[in-house]
């Protein structure tokens, strides 16, 4: 049982098995695994909360309506899996600005924290925009061999390399 | 639509939804992508993790519902898209995920093992942007987002090949490049 408390697994071991989680979630819940409509059901839900029956309204809702359905529930299990990990192997840590960071941009929380919330922005709107993220669309829509899956993906790894060798050029690193 | 045999009564449904991901946060931080480093290497490719957990990911799948499929326990749920969603959206979503260094489902997983920047960041400036994208959503539908449409195909009808073919000739290439990398080290 040792593995279990391995910091790091093999890339490919991992992949593997998220490759059978993807089978298991067909076979029991119909659906492939996705990740960012939960959280335009949350903003969703924070929007009904704060402004009521009006968000309700609104078209997109009306397409998505901002419920906790299963797939939130889903989205909601991973911080706890990943910290059930991080544990397990002793690398649980509380960290504001990730070492790679730190180095290049030296270890001022608030450049890091304004970065990761404007990337988070595009993120969020790119992935509605797109009809899914890295999960939904790049393995879940992928895997069904999805024409919109594989032009997404492709997408998302372009604009992702763009921006990183833009962002750490920029420092000179 | 026909009937999934296995397909679990609602009741069932979050609970097992909070286990599979329970399971799925946990192999994410396992295979580290739930680090910034490891994201980031990708993008400015020093470090394949991210590549090889999602191709080996995607070869696994595609087998095993290939075959889940013709023995009619699975139906497909291939996304429809266009080029002014699968394309502009994209990038946008690219451009974000290089700025922020994960993506929703790791950001979820990195807030999980202690990462703030993946929480207050991540997950806030998500929730922004989508809140965002449901304000402008009435005015992109009808334009922006039907450019170039092509619908939910999947690329054994673009290709007008059978589905067995085009799954063993992705895999043969799937498996190749997962190769190459273990070759050169990567």
């Amino acid at each position: 049982m040792d593995w279990l408390f391995m910091p790091r697994w093999p890339a490919i071991a991992v992949g593997v098995a998220i490759g059978l989680l993807e089978c298991v979630t067909f076979l029991f819940l119909d659906k492939p695994i996705g990740c960012s409509t939960a959280f335009a059901r949350t903003s969703g839900l924070i929007e009904k909360a704060i402004r009521g029956g009006a968000a309700a309204g609104k078209p997109y809702y009306r397409l998505f309506p901002p419920v906790i359905d299963w797939e939130l529930v889903f989205v909601a299990g991973i911080p706890l899996g990943a910290f059930l990990s991080a544990v397990s192997s002793g690398t649980f840590k509380i960290e504001w600005v990730p070492s790679l960071w730190g180095t290049v941009f030296g270890p001022g929380i608030l450049p890091r924290l304004s970065t990761a919330f404007a990337g988070g922005f595009l993120v969020g709107l790119g992935a509605r925009w797109a009809g899914g993220c890295t999960s939904g669309h790049g393995i879940s829509g992928c895997l069904q061999l999805a024409v919109s899956s594989w032009l997404a993906s492709a997408a998302f790894f372009t604009g992702g390399i763009l921006a990183a060798t833009l962002l750490f050029s920029l420092a000179g690193g | 639509m026909e009937r999934i045999p296995f397909l679990l009564p609602e009741s069932a449904k979050k609970p097992a939804a909070l286990f599979l991901g329970v399971v799925f946060g946990f192999l994410l931080q396992k295979g580290g992508v739930t680090r910034y480093e490891t994201i980031v290497g990708q993008l400015v490719m020093v470090d394949f993790t991210v590549l090889k957990v999602m191709l080996s990911a995607v070869l696994t799948g595609m087998l095993g519902i290939q075959v889940l499929l013709q023995i009619n326990l699975v139906t497909l749920h291939p996304r429809h898209g266009s080029f002014g969603s699968s394309v502009i959206g994209g990038l946008i979503f690219g451009l974000g995920f290089g700025l922020l260094g994960y993506c929703p489902g790791t950001a979820a997983g990195a807030a999980g093992q202690g990462s703030l920047d993946a929480l207050f960041g991540g997950v806030g400036g998500m929730l922004l942007g989508t809140a965002f994208y449901s304000e402008i959503y009435h005015r992109i539908e009808p334009t922006v987002l039907r450019w170039g449409s092509f619908g939910d195909i999947t690329l054994p009808e673009l290709l007008r090949a059978s589905r067995w073919k085009v799954v063993i000739a992705v895999a043969a290439l799937l498996a190749a490049v997962l190769s190459a990398f273990s070759l050169t080290g990567l």
